[in-house]
C-alpha cells in the first residue's frame, strides 16, 4: 500500500468518529474536554458555532455521533455525547457577549428565508454578521419550526428553545411571523437577492384508504398536526385509550404526549419488528418507562366505528421475511387482532409539500414532487433559490438541517458576492503537539474504565401529570465530569514520523489494543489488513501506513480501536510518535482556510 | 500522566487453549527507558507463554539486580516471582527447583548480573544443568548506574561519552557452549520472529536453556560506534536458521527446500524446526556450534538463532536421583517412613 497522506485533513477527520459522523461536524472531543475542565461557556460556544442549537440538540438530537463513538467498540456503550452537550448548555455563563455583536454594517443584499426552522435560522445566523438584510417568514407565531411544534415540552422546555432562537433573531433578523407564504412567485417578484426555502416536511402521512377512516375521523388525528396543536395549546386532552400507529420518533412523542393528556391506556402499534423500528432506542426505552407497550408486527386493517364513534382498530399479525436483503411482511394467519381505542394518532411518516411554489419559476421538481437540489451547494435549478433541511430531501433531523443551513449560507454569500458556488474555502484545520514532558500531555490521556453514566429522570408521577415538566434532569457537574472523562480524545492524533523511528518495537509492545504492527508492506490493502498483529477486520476504519523504514518494513496502525492513550508516544525513545491535537472546523461563511 | 495501562484490550483477541487472552500474561507497565530492548524481550516472553498455553501459576520468574532484573515485574503478573540478590539468582533458582521440580523456572539476568558479579554462579548453574530458562538481556553496559562499559562490551566499542572500551569482551554464548550447557541460543530484542520460538523451545528443554539476547540500551549505548546499538546489530546480524517451535501433537505443515531442513525432536515429543541458513553447522554437535560462533565473530557478525541443543539432556534432578515429586506434595508417610525403615537403613550401615 502507498503511505497514508496525513496532510489530507479528511484522514484525521475520519479518525474522530463522532465528529465525522455528525452532519455538522461538531468538534466533539474538544468541547467534551472543556466540560471536564468546567469551562461550560467555552464548550457551549464551540457547539454554538457548529450546531447553533446546543441546548436543543443536547436534549433532542438523533445523535449520529454516538453509534459512531470509538468507545462503543471497546466498551459496552459509547460516551453520552448528546447529554454532555446539555451539561454545557445548562451550566454556561452569559454567552451573549461572545456572539457576533450587531448592529452590523449592511452590505445592501436582501435575503428571504421561508420557514423559521433550524435550517433557515442557521442561514440567518451565518449571514447576519456579514451585513445581509434577512427576512424570515413563518406561519406560526414564534420561530423554531418543528423544534417547537413537534418536540414536546417534556423533552424540550420552551425556555431553552426560546433562548437559542432569540440569540439568532437578536442579530437583527426581520421576522414575519403568523405569515404563511402562499406564493413563491410573489416572493421572487420582490427585490430579494436570494431565497432560502426551509419549510421542512410538513405533511403527515395518512392512511386514507383504511376502512372506517372517514367515519371515525373525529377521533383520528395526524401525529404531527396533533403535536403542533398541543404545543400551541389548542388541544388539551385525549381519550383514555389511545392507539399510536407508527414506529418512528414522532410516534414516541405522540404516545408520551397522550399519556400526559389523559391517556391511561396508550399503546404503540407498529408494522415492523421491534428491532427495526425507526425510533431511536432511547426513545423506545423512555416510552416503555412510561408504561406504553409497543406492539410490533401488526399491520393496521381497519378503524372500527360503532354508532358513529370510534371504538378501536383491527390489525393483521405478520412476520418479517427477508429475501435478497429486502424485507417482506408476511401474514402469519389466524384471526385479526382488535384493540380498543378512544383516539388514534397516525404517525407513519411525513412528507414534503410545496403547494405554494408555482411550477413555472425555473424550480424543477421530480416525479415525487421533490425539488432538484445540488447536494453540495443546495441551490435549486433556479440560481436564486436554495433549499435546505427537510425541505430539500425529506425528513431527517435538526442537526442535518443545521448542516444544510451552513452550506446554503456559504452558497448564498458566494452568489451575492459574485463568486462561483463551487469555489468554497477549505475547512479550517490545525494540528498541534500535546507534549509537555516525559509523561505529560496537555490532555488527560488516562483512559477511565467507567461505564456510561445514566441520566437521572424526574419522578414519573410529576412528569406524567404535567406536560411541560421536563423528564430528564440532565447530568450534574460531577456526573458530567465523569462522563466527559470517558471520552477517548480521538482528536488527539497519533502522528508517526518514519525518519525518526529506530524500530525498537516499543510502541508495538506497549499498545494495549494491539493497533500497531511493523511488517513488510503488501500490494493490496486487504492482504496488509490480514497480516497485522491483530487483523484489521473493521473495514470502515482506515489503516495508517508509513513510508518504508530502514529494515524495509513499514509501520501499520489500525485506527479501529486506538484508545489515544498516548502510550506509543510515551514509550517512543525518539518522538517518532507524537500526540497531536487535530482541530477541524467545517467551512462556514465565517470560517475556512484560503488555499495558497 | 499515564503510568497506568488502560484496561481495554482489542475486542477480538483470540484465546489460547486454556481460554486466556494474551493480556492475562501481561505485567505492569514498564518503567524502563522508552525504547529499551528489554521491553521487547518481555513482550516475547508474554507471547511465548501465551502461545505455549502456560498456566501462569505453574511458572516462577527469578531475577537478580539491574535493569534486566526489573523486567519480571513487566510480564506474567499472575506467576510466582523472586527478585534476588545481585548475581545470586542461580542459587535461588536452584533451591526453588530442588524443592519444587514441577514449576517452569524462568530466570532473567543482565550482562552485569551474569558476566561480572554473577559469573561464579552462572558457570556453576550451567555445570549442574539445572532445569531452567536463563535469559540474559545483554546491552553491554551498566544502564542502571549510567552506562559504564560492562564485561560484555566489545573491545573497541564506543560508549555514549566517546570512551572506547579497552578490554576483550566475555562472549556468554560461547562460554555456555564451552561449559557444557545443553541448550544455547542467541538472539536480538528487535527480532521477535526468532525470539518467540526460542523462548518456547527453551521452556520445553529439560535442562539449562540459555538465551543471550542482544538488547540495546537506548539511553546509554545506542550511539554510533557502539556494537550493541540497534543499527549496528541490524547491520551485523546473521542467523543460523529461521526456526519454529512445534509443540507436541501438532502436525508439521511447513515444507522447506531439500538439504537445508532440520528437525530437532525434544524430549517430550515437541519439535524444533530449523530452516538452516548457516552452512557447516549442526545444532546437535557442540564442536560445530562452537566453530559457527567463532567464525561469525571473526567476520564481525553476530550469529543468532539456536546454536546448540542436546535433546537428550539430563537435568540436575536426574543426576542427583531426587524424588520425582515436589517436596510440598510429600505427605507424612513419605517423609517419615517409620522405625522399620530406620532399622533397615541402620542395618545397611553396619
Amino acid at each position: 500500500m502507498k503511505p497514508t497522506n496525513i496532510k489530507d485533513p479528511e484522514y484525521f477527520h475520519k479518525v474522530v468518529d463522532c465528529q465525522y459522523a455528525c452532519p455538522a461536524h461538531t468538534p466533539v472531543p474538544e468541547y467534551i474536554r472543556l466540560i471536564a475542565a468546567g469551562d461550560y461557556t467555552s464548550a457551549y460556544m464551540i457547539n454554538w458555532d457548529s450546531n447553533v442549537f446546543p441546548g436543543v440538540l443536547g436534549r433532542t438530537c438523533d445523535r449520529p455521533c454516538e453509534p459512531a463513538c470509538r468507545r462503543g467498540r471497546v466498551d459496552e456503550e459509547p460516551v453520552a455525547i448528546c447529554r454532555l452537550k446539555r451539561v454545557a448548555a445548562d451550566n454556561k455563563n452569559d454567552v451573549k457577549h461572545l456572539m457576533p455583536q450587531g448592529p452590523f454594517k449592511q452590505n445592501g443584499k436582501k435575503i428571504a428565508l421561508i420557514g423559521a426552522g433550524p435550517a433557515s435560522l442557521t442561514v440567518a445566523r451565518d449571514l447576519a454578521p456579514l451585513g445581509y438584510e434577512l427576512h424570515l417568514f413563518d406561519e406560526q407565531k414564534k420561530g423554531g419550526g418543528f423544534m417547537r411544534s413537534q418536540i414536546p415540552s417534556f423533552r424540550l422546555p420552551e425556555t431553552v428553545l426560546d433562548e437559542e432562537v432569540n440569540y439568532i433573531l437578536d442579530l437583527g433578523i426581520h421576522t414575519h411571523f403568523n405569515k404563511y407564504v402562499e406564493s413563491m412567485k410573489d416572493v421572487l417578484s420582490k427585490d430579494y437577492d436570494a431565497v432560502f426555502v426551509g419549510t421542512g416536511a410538513p405533511r403527515g402521512r395518512d392512511l386514507p384508504d383504511l376502512p372506517g377512516r372517514k367515519e371515525g375521523a373525529a377521533n383520528i388525528h395526524l401525529g404531527i398536526n396533533w403535536l403542533g396543536s398541543v404545543a400551541f395549546e389548542h388541544t388539551h386532552k385525549i381519550g383514555k385509550k389511545v392507539i399510536v400507529l407508527g414506529g418512528g420518533n414522532t410516534a414516541m412523542d405522540c404516545c408520551r404526549t397522550a399519556r400526559r393528556l389523559g391517556g391511561t391506556h396508550v399503546k404503540v402499534v407498529v408494522r415492523s419488528p421491534f428491532a427495526e423500528m425507526k425510533a431511536s432506542p432511547w426513545e423506545k426505552e423512555d416510552a416503555a418507562h412510561e408504561d406504553i407497550p409497543i406492539i410490533d408486527n401488526h399491520v393496521p386493517k381497519s378503524f372500527v366505528v360503532e354508532n358513529g364513534k370510534l371504538t378501536g382498530m383491527t390489525f393483521e399479525k405478520v412476520t418479517a421475511v427477508y429475501e435478497n436483503g429486502k424485507r417482506k411482511l408476511v401474514p402469519v394467519g389466524g384471526p385479526d387482532v382488535f384493540f380498543e381505542a378512544d383516539d388514534v394518532l397516525i404517525a407513519v411518516g411525513q412528507e414534503n409539500s410545496f403547494p405554494w411554489i408555482e411550477r413555472d419559476l425555473g424550480i424543477e421538481f421530480d416525479k415525487w414532487e421533490m425539488p432538484t437540489v445540488n447536494e453540495k451547494t443546495f441551490v435549486s435549478t433556479n440560481p436564486k433559490v436554495f433549499f435546505g433541511g427537510d425541505s430539500a430531501w425529506g425528513p431527517k433531523n435538526v442537526i442535518t438541517a443545521v448542516a444544510h443551513g451552513h452550506q446554503a449560507a456559504v452558497s448564498i454569500n458566494n452568489l451575492c458576492q459574485g463568486i462561483d458556488l463551487n469555489k468554497r474555502l477549505d475547512p479550517m484545520v490545525n494540528l498541534v503537539s500535546q507534549k509537555m514532558g516525559i509523561h505529560e500531555w496537555s490532555y488527560d490521556s488516562e483512559v477511565t474504565p467507567d461505564l456510561r453514566y445514566k441520566v437521572r429522570q424526574a419522578d414519573k408521577k410529576l412528569t406524567l401529570s404535567n406536560r411541560k415538566k421536563e423528564v430528564e434532569l440532565g447530568f450534574n457537574h460531577l456526573e458530567g465530569f465523569k462522563e466527559a472523562e470517558r471520552c477517548l480524545n480521538c482528536d488527539v492524533q497519533t502522528v508517526f514520523t518514519e525518519t525518526k523511528c529506530i524500530e525498537c518495537d516499543a510502541c508495538m509492545d506497549v499498545c494495549p489494543t494491539a493497533c500497531i504492527t511493523f511488517a513488510e508492506n503488501k500490494e493490496e490493502e486487504v492482504d496488509l489488513r490480514a497480516s497485522l498483529k491483530m487483523p484489521a477486520n473493521n473495514k470502515t476504519q482506515d489503516i495508517y501506513v508509513s513510508d518504508v523504514l530502514p529494515t524495509k518494513r513499514v509501520m501499520i496502525k489500525d485506527e479501529n480501536v486506538c484508545l489515544h492513550c498516548g502510550l506509543c508516544a510515551e514509550r517512543c525513545p525518539t518522538a517518532a510518535w507524537d500526540m497531536q491535537k487535530f482541530f477541524y472546523n467545517v467551512t462556514k461563511t465565517h470560517t475556512g482556510c484560503q488555499k495558497h | 500522566m499515564s503510568y497506568v495501562r488502560p484496561t481495554f484490550r482489542h475486542p477480538e483477541l483470540p484465546k489460547n487453549k486454556l481460554g486466556y487472552t494474551i493480556d492475562y500474561y501481561e505485567g505492569s507497565l514498564s518503567t524502563l527507558c522508552a525504547g529499551c530492548g528489554h521491553d521487547s524481550i518481555s513482550a516475547a516472553i508474554i507471547q511465548g507463554c501465551y502461545e505455549m498455553n502456560i498456566e501462569p501459576h505453574r511458572l516462577a520468574k527469578l531475577s537478580g539486580i539491574g535493569c534486566s532484573s526489573k523486567t519480571p515485574a513487566y510480564f506474567l503478573s499472575n506467576s510466582h516471582g523472586f527478585n534476588s540478590v545481585h548475581g545470586r539468582m542461580p542459587s535461588v533458582a536452584t533451591g526453588a527447583n530442588m524443592a519444587n521440580r514441577d514449576l517452569i523456572y524462568f530466570g532473567v539476568s543482565g550482562d552485569g548480573d551474569t558476566a561480572s558479579i554473577g559469573m561464579g554462579q552462572f558457570v556453576h548453574v550451567i555445570r549442574r544443568n539445572l532445569n531452567m530458562v536463563y535469559v540474559v538481556m545483554n546491552n553491554g553496559c551498566y544502564g542502571l548506574t549510567k552506562g559504564q562499559d560492562s564485561a560484555t562490551a566489545d573491545e573497541g566499542s564506543k560508549n555514549k561519552t566517546g570512551h572506547v572500551n579497552l578490554f576483550e569482551s566475555i562472549d556468554l554464548a560461547s562460554l555456555a557452549i564451552e561449559l557444557g550447557a545443553t541448550f544455547v541460543a542467541q538472539s536480538f530484542s528487535g527480532d521477535k520472529a526468532q525470539l518467540v520460538p526460542l523462548v518456547k523451545a527453551a521452556m520445553k528443554h529439560p535442562g539449562f536453556a540459555f538465551i543471550n539476547v542482544i538488547s540495546p540500551c537506548v539511553t546509554f549505548n545506542n550511539n554510533v560506534g557502539s556494537t550493541k546499538s540497534y543499527d549496528y546489530v541490524r547491520e551485523h546480524i546473521e542467523a543460523t536458521a529461521t526456526m519454529d517451535f512445534v509443540p507436541q501433537m501438532q502436525e508439521i505443515s511447513v515444507d522447506y527446500g531439500k538439504g537445508s531442513h532440520k528437525h530437532v525432536k525434544m524430549h517430550d515429543g515437541s519439535i524444533i524446526e530449523l530452516h538452516k541458513l548457516s552452512e557447516d553447522w549442526d545444532p546437535l554437535d557442540r564442536q560445530s556450534a562452537m566453530n559457527a560462533v567463532l567464525n561469525a565473530k571473526a567476520k564481525n557478525e553476530i550469529l543468532t538463532g539456536l546454536l546448540y541443543v542436546d535433546p537428550d539432556s539430563h537435568d540436575l534432578h536426574h543426576l542427583l536421583q531426587t524424588n520425582d515429586k515436589p517436596l510440598n506434595s510429600l505427605g507424612k508417610a513419605d517423609l517419615c517412613p517409620g522405625s522399620e525403615a530406620l532399622k533397615e537403613i541402620n542395618a545397611g550401615l553396619r
